[in-house]
């Protein structure tokens, strides 16, 4: 007959992990503990396709041998994971132990959640055409809220740290939580026993264990990293003084530092000048964005924009940034060299005729843009892409040759268009402002849909155009503001701008006739 | 070479009597066959029996010990009809492989098989992909079992229970002349657990012993008059012969329970939820103890009809516990209990959903709404049930994709920049890594018909008007029917698509087993066949062979050729190269051990310039490698997270390539760290350095001087 009343259950676990981080070493190792102490344990998982980069869980569970032995009735255990029926969960990444959430497996009367801070992005967020990053927060307010316990630290950094892995890391932090009637003499041993990488395994796990119980203080998620090796700006310190000293005379307090930002970046991108033209367009708006009962947003945005957009990503600039001297230790800490290794890199440029005819003259360079006979051989000789090696004095001289004609910058064609194209943008941000501080934001932060090269670049300008007519059109219409969001959202949304279409059709419904419709397309109705 | 080695687990086959072996279930299933005298083995690997497969590879010295014959067959059909061995001879055979979608591919050799009868133990071990991470159609091989008379074995999922089902399997096949199939679900297959070893026995019969004595029997041959003859067989001789062997060994399992006014009735295969419902429910331990009487369907088809009467005679109420669709037990059981005049009201999927996983919740609740229907005193206070709903925050979703490095990615990345050019087509897949290719970033693809049916499935589009469809195959597929289903066939329809053969040496998706094509020398097989010369052996004219996937501008040249040619006949493109799984299993220990010998070793990897990312991702979606992320951007002025290589990355190349043939940005770079550099690299270095870092000093002082700009010369600006 049953007794119910016994009230030994067994103790269980989940592993949330993605394939490739270890879950099944871990689980390997809980196993091996659980059964050289007197456990009987129970473990289980779905491989398959969820192995190659998917979400997968393990599950465990573990019950005393000697309980057993005193019913005389092996246990029967549970194969997969249950709402209110877990003990343990361990993520391996940070919207893992989301998942968890999601499926049920974490209740306050019972779960202790082990997870690790930091992120490995979804392909939606990375593949997002802006920032798809989804907001952590929620996720650590829920599991704060539905956890018995919540134990979070970027193990990644830790891991990173001992030249270890995450499975470690967490198993580390698994004994120092004691959730587990093992000793954390038991656990080490279990790493020794599985005889792979048990060195820095131990490391991992040491330091793992202390910062579980709390003591080693918590490494924070490194959201704010600092630019490393941020470009020194080359003119003489007095000449950074005055322009500080010109900033700080003729913008508000709020606005300083990233006026001052962009002026620095200006300086580094053509020369002292180009930064004062940029503090100028500026100081020229800047009695229209304080009349208004606005915030200094406005003015902050402004000038981000408006740095972005003077120092616009051409042929030059790459040159410029490549043959650095910072670059190369950038390099070196991107791909984790040790100071005896040797770094050479191969970067991978594809300039093409328009590439080309941007840093000519504007009359040379439309003359060989539409003269066939000029183009086609050369279109012929950019087909296939470089390979320039900075570090190698060939590849050094190109790249210092292209970068030297930014002296000429502002005789290029490509400069004129940009400006051009700056100036009209800055009309309309004129008078958007005349209409609201809501609808100049808009027309501000189109911008920013400007970015990238080549083809990309197009992209980004066919929609900013898009956006700066809708403006044009409607700019004083009463949703304005929201409209022209969404269109800079739908921009966004997708590569063939059809999210765009769809909403500025929407706004400004098409003539009947006008229909775009091939005529050989059928439209076939989706079930 | 598989994927995974199994040469510790493979010790665990040689363990005695009485000894304790720990592992994998589907281990303690190939442990059970060596137990039961088996003689020959088959099978087709595919999750969760690709394990079972590897050892046996693996364990190639211990069956050779016990003179047990193993066959890598070229499909699930193929192994089936191996079984045609066990037909004249006492011989005890098994075969394993992925269901439903390996029953679907072996159901005309099965069909056949079950027809003529056995008289040697054949057992067929399905391990069932169904429910939670399942790659397949959601389908249950019962209807096999029932269409085709096999019986059908469902064990409780535990090491002990799998064990015994393996030997009784062989036995129960025995003693009705039925093939059976054993029936094990995705997560049984991989528990982890433990039983008592018997010894090792090696056939009574062998195969030798088999040849030696040739037999024949046309009353076993499907052929009239016999194959009416065997119609009757079945059920006049084999299903009596089988009920009576469970009967006798009592392999449904009955547990008493104190409430016995109701019961459940449950397929062994979800004993252990079953167990852990009614335990949150208070009515039993955690040693299965139960309050409520149990019914244990060990064997599911064919059902005992005594047993079930019994069961249910004094019973108020019964819940059929069955997963999957049609609810094939369920109306079983009302037509014997119609039959029998028992009255007793039969719940099941009207409590149970009628499709999908019965997991650990969806049990829970069909056991709580069975007892409030059927017995509502035995509930617990509502208070004592856990909660199950809290609205979930935002996460993302995280599909299988390509590995790091895979040579897959490179050609998806190739049709996306065709499509851009020619526009969207329609593309039949087909099963194996390369089916990644519908999901996102590609979004490539229409279908997928079968293992070796991209071609096949896109036939009907053959002779269109409206361009060409593209095919995708992978080796797998192509040697596993693909070669006369799409290939030769294609050439004999004069079929004008293309074809796309995707050639990464192994069958990766099932774990990296070796195939004919595979560039391995496999001591124990017949490798390095070439899939060109077999497809020109079947007729195509047009073959292309791209050896190198990660030329990306190659590979967008080859199919664009493809798809414009003005000749007539199938284009094939064979697109080889070594999947990066296994080549780095094989060469990363190699590296290590230059790198600890002190030996110049030149490692390669991507990275892209922050400074020069302006976060638009566009190299993200046509490349989606895992090593490829995002970080928020270091630049202050800007908002977008910037692109990033991790140190996961392995130097394929594609980024890089990809860059250049999509013109995406300048913004990648090769890095070659050059470890333990000699003399000369340091010489060169150290030269090349000096005066790199001289111009640089110049540069920057040159430009520190550089003349007031033409701004405050007086130029106009714009």
């Amino acid at each position: 007959m049953p007794d119910v009343n016994i009230a030994t259950r067994p103790i269980t676990l989940a592993i949330m992990a993605m394939g490739g981080q270890g879950g099944g070493v871990l689980s390997d190792w809980i196993i091996h503990l659980a059964e050289s102490n007197g456990y009987l344990a129970q473990a289980t998982s779905v491989p398959g396709v969820a192995q190659r980069t998917g979400a997968t869980i393990y599950y465990l569970e573990l019950f005393p041998e000697d309980e057993a032995q005193r019913a005389g009735q092996a246990p029967v255990l549970a194969l997969m994971p249950s709402p209110g029926d877990v003990d343990i969960v361990l993520a391996a990444e940070f919207m893992e132990a989301g998942r968890a959430l999601e499926r049920g497996l974490v209740t306050p009367d019972r779960t202790t959640v082990i997870a690790s801070s930091h992120r490995v992005y979804g392909i939606t967020e990375k593949s997002a055409m802006g920032d798809g990053i989804l907001d952590p927060e929620p996720v650590r307010e829920q599991l704060r809220q539905n956890a018995l316990r919540f134990i979070e630290f970027d193990m990644e950094a830790t891991a990173r740290r001992q030249g270890s892995v995450i499975s470690a890391v967490l198993l580390g932090a698994l004994a120092g939580s004691q959730t587990l009637p093992f000793p954390r003499e038991a656990f080490e041993q279990a790493i020794r026993d599985g005889g792979i990488g048990v060195t820095a395994s131990l490391r991992a796990f040491e330091e793992s264990y202390r910062q579980a119980q709390g003591r080693a203080p918590h490494a924070q998620p490194d959201t704010t990293s600092p630019r490393p090796g941020e470009a020194a700006p080359r003119p003489e310190a007095s000449e950074l003084v005055a322009l500080k000293a010109e900033i700080d005379a003729c913008f508000p307090e709020p606005a300083r530092e990233v006026i001052h930002q962009g002026a620095l970046r200006l300086i580094d991108y053509q020369d002292a000048a180009y930064a004062s033209e940029y503090l100028a367009l500026l100081q020229q708006r800047l009695p229209l964005l304080q009349q208004e009962a606005c915030d200094h947003n406005l003015l902050r945005e402004l000038a981000r924009h408006l740095a972005l957009w003077l120092s616009y990503e051409d042929t030059i600039r790459v040159a410029d940034l490549k043959i650095r001297r910072d670059r190369a230790d950038r390099v070196r800490s991107e791909v984790k060299a040790d100071p005896d290794q040797i770094v050479y890199t191969a970067e991978f440029m594809h300039p093409r005729v328009e590439e080309i005819c941007d840093t000519l003259p504007p009359g040379l360079g439309r003359w060989v843009l539409r003269t066939g006979w000029v183009r086609r051989p050369l279109a012929k000789l950019t087909e296939r892409g470089r390979r320039i090696s900075p570090q190698k004095l060939r590849g050094f001289l190109l790249l210092m040759s292209v970068a030297s004609l930014r002296r000429w910058r502002r005789k290029t064609l490509r400069y004129r268009e940009e400006r051009e194209r700056i100036d009209a943008w800055l009309s309309a941000v004129d008078r958007a402002l005349a209409i609201s501080p809501e609808v100049a934001t808009e027309v501000i932060k189109a911008q920013g849909l400007i970015k990238g090269y080549g083809d990309t670049h197009l992209r980004g300008l066919k929609n900013f155009d898009t956006v700066m007519q809708a403006f044009e059109h409607h700019g004083d219409a009463s949703d304005a503001a929201t409209r022209l969001r969404q269109l800079r959202s739908a921009s966004l949304a997708d590569e063939k701008g059809e999210t765009l279409k769809q909403r500025v059709g929407e706004w400004q419904p098409t003539k009947p006739g006008q229909s775009e419709e091939d005529p050989a397309r059928i439209t076939i109705k989706q079930l | 070479m598989a994927e995974r080695t199994f040469v510790e687990e493979v010790k665990k086959l040689r363990l005695g009597e009485g000894e304790t072996f720990q592992g994998e279930g589907i281990l303690a299933v190939t442990k059970a066959l060596l137990q039961s005298g088996v003689a020959y083995v088959g099978g087709y690997q595919g999750a969760p029996i690709s394990h079972l497969m590897d050892v046996l590879a693996d364990a190639q010295p211990i069956l050779e010990e016990l003179g047990v014959h193993f066959e890598n067959n070229a499909s699930e059909a193929a192994a089936a009809a191996m079984l045609a061995a066990s037909v004249n001879y006492p011989l005890r055979g098994a075969v394993a492989w992925k269901s439903t979608v390996g029953t679907n591919v072996a159901s005309d050799a099965l069909a056949n098989l079950a027809s003529g009868g056995v008289t040697g133990g054949a057992l067929i071990i399905v391990g069932e992909d169904y429910g939670d991470g399942s790659s397949i159609m959601q389908e249950r091989t019962h209807a096999f079992a029932m269409k085709s008379q096999i019986w059908l074995l469902d064990p409780r999922p535990n090491l002990p229970s799998i064990v015994k089902a393996v030997e009784h399997g062989f036995a129960l096949s025995e003693a009705s002349n039925t093939p059976v199939m054993l029936e094990l679900r995705i997560r049984a297959c991989h528990v982890h657990g433990r039983f008592q070893t018997q010894a090792n026995r090696s056939p009574d019969f062998t195969i030798d012993d088999a040849l030696a004595n040739p037999v024949r029997d046309t009353s076993r041959i499907v052929l009239p008059p016999a194959s009416f003859q065997h119609e009757h067989e079945k059920v006049t001789t084999r299903w009596p012969a089988a009920v009576h062997y469970i009967k006798q060994h009592g392999l449904n399992e009955t547990f008493p329970g104190a409430h016995d006014e109701i019961g459940l009735i449950l397929q062994g295969g979800l004993y252990n939820s079953v167990i852990r419902g009614l335990e949150r429910l208070g009515l039993a331990d955690t040693f299965g103890n139960s309050r409520i009487p149990l019914y244990v369907l060990n064997v599911t088809y064919p059902l005992v009809d005594d047993e079930l009467e019994a069961f249910c005679a004094d019973k108020r109420a019964v819940l059929m516990i069955e997963e999957g669709q049609p609810d094939y037990l369920e109306q079983a059981l009302a037509s014997i209990l119609r039959r029998a005049d028992i009255t007793t009201r039969i719940h099941g999927k009207d409590v149970l959903p009628k499709a999908g996983e019965y997991n650990g919740q969806v049990m829970l609740r069909g056991l709580r709404d069975f007892l409030s229907a059927a017995a509502p005193d035995l509930l617990p206070a509502p208070e004592a049930q856990p909660t199950l709903d809290i609205p979930p925050p935002a996460l993302p979703p995280r599909p299988p994709g390509f590995c790091t490095g895979c040579p897959e990615r490179p050609i998806f990345t190739a049709m996306k920049l065709v499509e851009r050019e020619l526009g969207p087509r329609h593309v039949s897949c087909d099963i194996g890594c390369h089916l990644f290719s519908i999901l996102p970033p590609f979004n490539i693809g229409n279908t997928t018909m079968g293992y070796g049916l991209g071609a096949s499935a896109a036939s009907a589009f053959h002779g269109s008007k409206g361009g060409r469809a593209i095919s995708v195959m992978g080796d797998g597929g192509f040697w596993h029917n693909g070669l006369t289903n799409g290939v030769a066939n294609a050439v004999y329809n004069g079929d004008d698509d293309v074809l796309l053969i995707v050639d990464n040496y192994y069958s990766a998706a099932t774990g990296g087993q070796d195939l004919p094509s595979s560039r391995a020398k496999n001591p124990l097989r017949h490798t390095n066949i070439p899939i060109e010369q077999a497809v020109k052996g079947v007729g195509v004219k047009w073959v292309r062979v791209v050896d190198h996937t990660y030329d990306v501008q190659r590979m967008k040249n080859t199919l664009t050729e493809a798809l414009t040619t003005r000749e007539k006949g199938p284009k094939v493109i064979i697109a080889q190269s070594e999947c990066m799984l296994n080549k780095q299993r094989r060469e990363k220990p190699k590296v290590r051990q230059a790198l600890k010998e002190g030996k110049r070793t030149v490692r390669q990897r991507f990275g892209v310039d922050s400074d020069t990312c302006t976060g638009d991702h566009a190299c993200i979606r046509i490349s989606g490698c895992p090593s490829l992320s995002i970080r928020p951007n270091p630049d202050p002025l800007r908002e977008h997270p910037v692109a990033q290589v991790d140190n996961t990355c392995v130097g394929c190349g594609l980024c890089g390539e990809a860059a250049h043939a999509a013109v995406l940005c300048p913004s990648f770079y090769r890095a070659d760290v050059i470890s333990h550099p000699n003399r000369w690299d340091r010489l060169l270095h150290r030269w090349r350095q000096g005066l790199i870092q001289r111009l640089q000093a110049w540069r920057e002082k040159r430009l520190a001087q550089l003349p007031p700009s033409a701004h405050l010369t007086g130029e106009p600006h714009a």
